[in-house]
């Protein structure tokens, strides 16, 4: 249950490195000096508490949002273009229940979507969309209408549509905040497979750890706009998270949950109470 | 009816026809039925214009409708351009009444533009109106899987390098463009309902978007022609057939959609 073991990429080099970013945006500084790496076929877990900057860092490592220092790498790219090594999956995707596509047509626009001109149906394309639909356990409901779908299976949908273009590096935008917890322990166990079979990293975000601490390799803690990463057993410490908050938080093992516990007078204790991520101390 | 003067109506029509079908594919699935409506309404103004200065009143209607698009395509974000596009409209329609009661143009002449003519195609008008049709339907083909990728899920083609805003400005210049074009021949009030009505109904027929876009054409074809014919026949406005008729195959398709649920129960919901 706690295997945290580094994924065997000892020769690697690192899929993604974000190198110092720091983004101010009107006069508020909302991302200072965060850096960390993937390395390929790793599951990295984004956590925070809303207003915390993750959708900024995302942002940042799409390259929809140009950090005021520091730079992102990814696949050994910091230009424009390496943005095709990635698959995003958006945290809010409205879809129509009453428009013509189907699931396996959304996932064929991950292919060539962003390619000028009409799709060309292939044999190639077909057994691609089924290979994609296999992976993510998606057949059952693959001739249906993605608008009708649970939120669970649009879920599916979508990480099909960022996978069939092959990319190094997979990113979600809290990807497990509207599902109920079965759902998202699904979704966790199929992001696991993924990481491992198809050798692609995995960087989800998240208010809330505890459904990731079996299959993190390596936590990205942000607080306040900066930034912990490395092992949970190194960052989910009461040390570095009071050093990363400013202020005395306390770190609670209980079972195998962990609680984030916010010393006294901490002034946004409250909030990390009702994202339960943890609860004010005295 | 198939008469020689009539012939004009037929090919133009058809013409007209096609186009609203394709353009209006993606007129509703992205959501755009109001820019469909302003924009039409509002270049009718251009062509009141053009009637003043005594220009070519396509050549009215299509600088109004461009300058629309452009207009609520810079100014209004996506999805949130309702507050743009209504004064946009308003604006036109202001300049339109100014035009109108400049014009000395007889009644039934701008009647023809709001609400359709059936005889209002001239030889003359052929030519531009179909170069135009194949311009923007080669248009939507050139832009066919960027656009759905951004109308279908924005936030995933911008991180993909699809800008989304310059596929919205481009989309409403070919709806202007397509706009000005029909105007004159089912009027500026029912454009809308050919490029909304067969493209909604054929959302019930089909999971398929491509299967989707052939269908709309076809219903919108479906439409015009049997519009013609009862417009010609009953001596009734066309505007009047046209948009009971789009609004009927909707009908129709929610119908069969109902139908077909009901028969086979879904599995999920």
């Amino acid at each position: 249950m706690t295997d945290r073991s580094q994924p065997v990429t000892a020769n690697e080099p690192d899929v993604l490195r974000v190198e110092g970013v720091t983004v101010a945006l009107g006069g508020r500084t909302i991302l200072e000096d965060v850096a960390f790496a993937i390395a390929p076929g790793s599951f990295t877990g984004l956590i925070g508490s809303n207003g915390a900057g993750k959708t900024t860092l995302l942002r940042v490592i799409l390259g929809l949002q140009r950090p005021g220092r520091g730079r992102v790498v990814v696949a050994g790219d910091a230009g424009n273009r390496r943005n095709r090594s990635i698959g995003y999956v958006p945290q809010k995707v409205l879809l129509d229940p009453d428009m013509p596509m189907r699931a396996r047509d959304l996932i064929g626009l991950g292919l060539d979507g962003h390619r000028f001109g009409i799709p060309m149906p292939s044999k190639t394309r077909t057994s691609l969309v089924d290979e994609m639909l296999a992976a993510v356990d998606a057949e059952r409901f693959a001739n249906a209408r993605v608008g009708i779908l649970s939120g669970g299976e649009q879920q599916r949908v979508l990480i099909a549509h960022a996978l069939i273009s092959r990319p190094r590096l997979l990113l979600l935008d809290e990807p497990l905040a509207n599902l109920d917890l079965r759902s998202g322990q699904e979704i966790i166990g199929l992001l696991h497979r993924i990481a491992t079979e198809h050798h692609i990293a995995v960087l989800l975000s998240a208010h809330e750890m505890n459904p990731l601490l079996p299959v993190m390799d390596r936590v990205v803690y942000l607080a306040g706009g900066r930034a912990a990463a490395g092992t949970t057993d190194e960052v989910i410490r009461t040390e570095v998270l009071s050093g990363l908050y400013g202020h005395p938080v306390e770190v609670l093992h209980i079972h195998d949950r962990v609680l984030v516990i916010a010393g006294p007078g901490y002034p946004d204790a409250a909030r990390l109470a009702a994202e339960g991520a943890g609860i004010e101390l005295g | 009816m198939f008469s020689g003067f009539m012939t004009n109506t037929w090919v133009v029509a058809t013409v007209v026809a096609a186009l609203a079908g394709v353009v209006g594919f993606f007129v509703v699935l992205r959501g755009s039925a109001f820019p469909a409506h302003a924009i039409p309404n509002g270049a009718f103004a251009g062509a009141a214009a053009a009637n003043l200065l005594g220009l070519n009143a396509l050549l009215g209607l299509g600088v109004f409708a461009v300058f629309a698009a452009l207009g609520i395509g810079t100014l209004g974000r996506r999805g949130r351009h309702d507050v743009v596009t209504a004064l946009a409209l308003v604006l036109m329609l202001a300049l339109g009444a100014l035009f109108l009661s400049r014009s000395t143009e007889y009644e039934p002449a701008i009647y023809a533009l709001l609400f359709g003519e059936v005889l209002g195609v001239s030889t003359t008008e052929l030519l531009p109106v179909a170069f135009l049709a194949v311009v923007c339907i080669a248009a939507i083909v050139f832009m066919y899987r960027p656009l759905t990728l951004s109308s279908v899920v924005p936030e995933i083609a911008e991180a993909r390098g699809v800008r989304s805003h310059r596929m919205e400005i481009a989309f409403l210049v070919v709806l202007a463009v397509a706009t000005a074009m029909t105007v004159p021949v089912v009027g500026a009030l029912l454009i809308f309902s050919l490029m909304i009505g067969p493209p909604a109904a054929a959302r019930s027929f089909t999971d398929r978007p491509p299967v989707a876009i052939i269908l709309s054409m076809a219903i919108a074809l479906a439409t015009v022609w049997a519009a013609i014919a009862s417009s010609y026949a009953s001596n009734w406005p066309i505007g009047f057939f046209v948009g009971t008729m789009s609004a009927f195959a909707y009908g129709i398709g929610r119908a069969w959609a109902a139908w077909r649920r009901s028969r086979r129960p879904a599995t999920r919901l």
